[in-house]
Formats: structure tokens, sequence, C-alpha cells
């Protein structure tokens, strides 16, 4: 099948048609049902809960019912779930179903048009949809209400006519002018300007002109899951942000790295790419222009570092993924020595809506140098887990109050930690710090790729400390020796602390190892190993003094705290 | 059990060419599981590489291992959110039901555990993965009934 779509009129056309077919709109009585088919629905049971939806639809033969299926839809503890949205475009989500409420929302629902609030369904005003309503949706602004599997639901929300708008303007110039305006900045966690790095590429020169786009698909934060489900749920969007770059910076081939670990996400990137070859959106002369742009998905083999930008390159190459060190910088030598430019997976996916809606339109919202919005993948010790997106300068207790509904179990607040192991925690007099690069590094910890872990009071910080060294030891590719050594040392001190055989001294000596590591290591992942430890050395220093003082290990110390609470 | 000419049938299909090299190891570990020594000599053949840098790259990646492993691989999730989310006992369950620790196979080759780092399942930890399928929001129990599945 080839469409070889040109023009603006073709592209509208697939979306009328689309929606004419496939949505309820303006047909009185019709539903469209939606079952929630990312790999948090699915892990939780989504695939019977299909099940059961299409034998409901199976006994009604009338027609009114239009079934489809998504990505998740962002609150991801409340899977399995599904959607009924009517002729009107409202929308109510149940959740946390079993395979037994299926019948019943049918025959209530549709058969007889009356929300089951007995469910409790996200519905608005519902308290459930407080999780959405301080949310902005921008980069997610498709989820659950496309098919991924289905290029023509990605277009019938403007897909790919950012792409044709490239092509209309043509020079590149232009295009890198409008990123960089509007203050993209990397979503991966270093935050670099987005534009910038690819005015590098543009300008970098290949003696025989080839030129990379690389997609940093390889999210292995703990904690994180922001990649995976954008992936999974609007994988169009990363893919037209990648042929816009390519456009941008003059490449005609793009890889996109995926991590071993994300099954459905390669399953479904790799069906979109095949599409969007078939409408001729990727390949050669896209869209009827002179521009060709071929994309290949790699699949990572399970290595943490990979994520760093050089070992991920020298991954695509066949070597073992170790880092080297910058400069030269990929803009001037990555991939095969040529020229490259590596963004992550969801700074791309912001590109299709900076180029059609304009810079202006993006950097309205966000602060002073912190532009737009940011996801993070909201877990740990909160009400509502999900993935969240949010303008950048919204405070944190907005994010963890507001949006996630608070700490689980009436517990009290100690800690978010943000950015992983690269990252550090934000203690409670910090919860009104706004979400910004610049602000959340002077806090000593990092914007990170997103992930933000919240702690209530029963976590010690010390162990969490621990977990992340144990993290990192285990990742740390060895081939430096302040990280393979230096985190291994590390790590011996927090277990010996956690275990309640800490010595006086030991907190000093983290912190010299730290400050060693921190200056001397190779790549990234040893340069930011040890803040996950500063940082709780920082804002929580009297609890490993405590440790230390007491030798006691955590689950006695524990113990001990909750008997001086309850007298 | 695949045929003994495979790795050149891979070859042939994926390339000899130095950035073929991983998805060739994954594909002979999709088929086999493990890279054999004898495999990993073919391959280093095939690709004109010392066998001590195919062993390297191998031995890098953690999808790639280099030793036999059980009919079904777990993969518990050890990473952070899970850990507090209760991995432990998750741990345990599967000691009681199969009798091996993290790095064991069981007696009737049947299972292989493994402890890996973040699944990106944190949503719902504690988490682990069956071959390729994800299982989330365990709990001791849950655990049981999962294996039991895999063994009729």
């Amino acid at each position: 099948m080839n469409h070889n779509i040109s023009s603006l009129k073709e592209l509208d056309d697939i979306k009328t048609k689309n929606i004419e077919a496939n949505r309820p709109y303006g047909k009185k009585g019709c539903y469209m049902v939606t079952v929630h088919l990312g790999t948090c629905g699915i892990a939780s049971g989504a695939d019977e809960i299909q099940r059961s939806v299409l034998q409901e639809i199976d006994k009604r033969e009338n027609g009114n019912i239009i079934f489809s299926t998504s990505g998740c839809v962002g609150f991801c503890a409340l899977e399995p779930m599904m959607t009924i949205e009517d002729y009107k475009g409202e929308k109510t989500t149940y959740h946390s179903l079993k395979q037994e409420d299926v019948a019943r929302i049918f025959s209530g629902h549709i058969d007889n048009g009356k929300i089951l609030y007995e469910l409790n369904p996200i519905v608005k005003g519902s308290k459930l949809a407080e999780f959405y309503d301080f949310q902005v949706s921008r980069v997610l602004h498709n989820r659950g209400r496309i098919d991924p599997f289905k290029i023509e639901d990605y277009i019938s929300f403007d897909g790919y006519r950012a792409l044709l708008k490239s092509i209309e303007i043509g020079d590149p110039g232009e295009l890198i002018r409008i990123i960089s305006d509007s203050g993209l900045r990397g979503r991966g966690g270093a935050g670099f300007p987005t534009g910038k790095k690819w005015e590098f590429c543009r300008r970098a020169s290949s003696d025989n002109g080839i030129k990379y786009v690389v997609c940093n698909g390889d999210e292995g934060d703990p904690g994180a899951f922001m990649d995976r489900n954008l992936l999974e749920s609007d994988p169009h969007s990363i893919l037209e942000g990648m042929i816009i770059a390519g456009l941008a910076i003059g490449a005609t081939k793009g890889y996109i790295y995926v991590r071993a670990e994300y099954p459905l996400a390669i399953k479904t990137l790799s069906n979109a790419l095949k599409q969007s070859m078939e409408y001729g959106f990727v390949g050669r002369n896209i869209l009827g222009s002179r521009h060709d742009f071929d994309i290949e998905i790699y699949q990572g083999a399970g290595a943490f570092v990979c994520g760093e930008e050089t070992a991920l390159l020298k991954s695509i190459e066949g070597k073992r993924g170790m880092p080297r060190p910058k400069p030269p910088f990929p803009a001037n030598e990555g991939l095969f020595g040529k020229p490259t430019l590596i963004n992550n997976v969801e700074t791309f996916s912001n590109v299709p809506q900076i180029i059609l809606n304009g810079a202006e339109w993006f950097n309205e919202i966000g602060t002073k140098d912190s532009k737009g919005t940011k996801i993070f993948a909201l877990t740990g010790a909160v009400n509502n887990v999900g993935l969240v997106e949010v303008p950048m300068g919204i405070p944190v207790r907005d994010i963890i109050y507001k949006i996630g509904g608070g700490i689980k179990g009436d517990k009290k607040f100690k800690a978010a930690q943000l950015g992983g192991p690269s990252g550090g925690c934000l203690p409670d007099q910090l919860l009104d710090l706004p979400i910004d690069y610049e602000e959340v590094k002077k806090a000593g910890a990092i914007m990170g790729s997103g992930g933000m872990i919240v702690l209530d009071e029963d976590q010690c910080m010390v162990d969490l400390a621990r977990y992340f060294m144990d993290f990192i030891q285990d990742e740390s590719c060895g081939q430096c020796t302040p990280c393979r050594i230096g985190t291994r040392r590390m790590l011996e001190i927090l277990t010996r602390i956690t275990e309640g055989k800490g010595e006086e001294g030991d907190i000093e000596k983290l912190e010299e190892l730290a400050e060693m590591i921190k200056e001397t290591s190779l790549c990234g992942l040893g340069k930011t190993a040890p803040n996950p430890v500063l940082s709780t050395i920082r804002y929580f220093r009297d609890e490993y003094q405590e440790h230390i003082d007491t030798k006691l290990s955590c689950k006695r110390l524990h113990k001990k705290a909750k008997r001086k609470k309850v007298e | 059990m695949v045929e003994s000419n495979t790795v050149k049938d891979l070859v042939k299909k994926k390339g000899n060419k130095r950035e073929d090299l991983v998805t060739v190891l994954q594909e002979i570990v999709k088929h086999e599981k493990f890279l054999s020594e004898d495999r990993l000599l073919e391959v280093a053949r095939e690709f004109d590489l010392a066998p001590a840098e195919v062993y390297g790259v191998a031995t890098f990646y953690s999808f790639l291992p280099v030793k036999p492993l059980g009919e079904n691989i777990i993969k518990v999730c050890q990473t952070i959110v899970c850990g507090i989310k209760g991995k432990d006992a998750i741990l345990k369950a599967i000691k009681d039901k199969l009798n091996i620790v993290p790095g064991q196979t069981s007696e009737d080759g049947k299972f292989s555990l493994l402890t890996v780092n973040c699944i990106g399942q944190c949503d719902n930890a504690p988490a682990m993965i069956i071959n390729d399928k994800p299982y989330v929001n365990l709990t001791y129990e849950k655990v049981f009934k999962i294996i039991d599945e895999y063994q009729p």
C-alpha cells in the first residue's frame, strides 16, 4: 500500500474520513469504547477486559459502538481502564476494572445511557479527575485518544502537519530558529538548549555529507517510565520530530535506540515506522519533496550506561557500550565518526507541536530559562501513581498534593527523589521549589529525565542512598577507576551504616570519595553517581549520624522511631 | 534447537558488518536462550573478529547471556521502587516455590532466576518479567499462582 501524500488537503481528507468512520461525534446514541493497552494496562489484565468488551459489542449488533484501543492514559496505578466517549465528546473512564464489571457497564452506560457513579469513574468534576485538572497536556495530548497502531488516528489529531509545514518552510536555518526561539531544552536530563545542539550539527562538516539523527530511548533511571509510555502511546510524534530534525541538520538517516526491556514499545514503534513509510513520511522524497530520510530501530541489549550518548553510539556500532571522553562532541564526531544529533524521546516529541504552533505558543508557559512542559513519572508513596505532564515552574508541592493526591495512608511526606541515580532529593522545606532546571540543580537534585519518587516518613534516607549506589555500582561500565572502585567503596560504607556497623568518620569519608568521583570520572554516569549520597547527607545528615551513634540497622532504628512516636 | 548453520544464515540475513554484531547475537539468544562457546566462535569467524572481542561484547550486555539458562527466565526488578514495595517477598516466594535464588536454575531446568535493574514498571511495583511478559503489583501469593501457570 502506498499513499504518497504531498499536500495538506490529502492530510485533511484522511482526517475527515477517519473521524467520520471511527468517532462517535455528532451521532446521537453512538459510543466509542476504548480499552487502554499500555504495558501498565496489559500487565494489570487489560487483555481480558478487551476480550469481555468485544464480547459485549458482539452481543449488540446495532452498529452504534465504535471500538478502539489506545496506550496508557497516565493513571497507571488504576489500570486496567476503559473509556466511553459519547457523541458530544464527553468521556467517562472506568478504572480498576474486573471482568465482571464490563457487562454491567455496557448495560448501564451504553444500553441505558447512565454513568455508573457507584464505580467511581473519572468524569469531569470527580475527585479522581483532579489528577488531570492540574496537568497541561502537550506532549501527552494524544494519550488515551489515539490508537498507536493506526497512523490515521495520529493524522486525525494534526499529525504530520508539522512535517509538511517544515518542508514548506524549506530553510533549515528557519527551522532551527523556531526551535531556538521556543527555548526547548533537552528532556533527557541535562537540559542543553535543543536549538543550539541542532545548530552545531547543521554547521558541522562531514566529508561525504553524511550526518545522523539519533533518538535516545534507552530510558533506565529507576523510577522512570516516561519514554516507554510515549513510545507505546504516541510513536508517530517521535518519528515526526526526528524527520524534522533531519531536515534541519541535513541528515538522511536516523536511529531510534530502544532498551530491550520495552518489548511493547519496540512493537508499537516498528508498526508506526512501517505505516509512516507507506504514507511517504519516511523514505525517499518524503511528501513529494527532494528530501530523503530513513529510520532504523535499534534494540538495546541491557546496559544502563548506554543511555550516555557516546556509549549509546558505540552500542549502535556493535561494540561494548562504553563512554568516551568529550570533546569531540557527537555533534562533530558521532555515529561512525559522522556529525550526529542525539536527542531524547520527549525532546523529539515536543518538536512537531512547536513547528506547528510556533515558538511563542511553546514558551508562553514556563519560567525564565525553562520553557514548556515536563513529563514526570510519579511513583512511590503517593496516592495517584502515574505519568504527569506539568508546566515548568509548577511547585513540587502541587505535583505531589494536587495531582498526586497526597501521601498514601496519611503518612508524612519526607522527600521527593528527582533524577534517579544522577539526581538528589528535595526535603519538606523545599516543597515549594518551582520545577525549573536551574532551581532544581541549586537544590542539589537535577531535573533528570523525569523520575519522581515520593518518599514518606518510613523511608530511611541512608538506605535510599545505598539503593542508588548499589544500582550505579552494578551498572558502571568499569572503564575508569574512580567510578568502578570509588562507587564500590561508597557502597560498602553505606551498607555498613545501614547494617548498624557505621563508624565515626564514615560520613566524611563518603563526602571525600564523592568529590573525588565527581571530579575524576570519565562520563556523566560516574560524575553524577555520588549525587544521591551528597544530597541525602545535605538534608538528612542527622539520619546518617543516628545510625552511626546508635549502631542500629535501618529496621531496628525504624522500630525505635515508631515506639517513640507512640509514646 | 536450531540447525548448526544458523549463524551463517543469520549473517546472510542481518549482515556481517561490525554494527550487525549485537543484532546477530540477539537473534541467537532469541532462538537458543544463550550464547554457547561454539556459537561465539562461529560468530567470530563470520565477522572476522577475535573470539575475545565477540565474547567481550556479549558479556557487556545483560541480555546476552553466555551461560545456559532455564526454559523460562524470571527477571525480578531489584531497583528502588520495587525494593521499597516488597521485592524481598517476591524473591522469597520464588525461593519457597522453586528453591532457587538469583543466579540459579531450578533442578528440572524449567526456571532461571535473575535480579535485574529497573524495568520501568515502577507505576505498579513490585514487578518481574517472565520471558517477555511483565507481571506487576506482585505479592507472595500472586507469585505462586503465576509460576503455576508456567508448570501445568
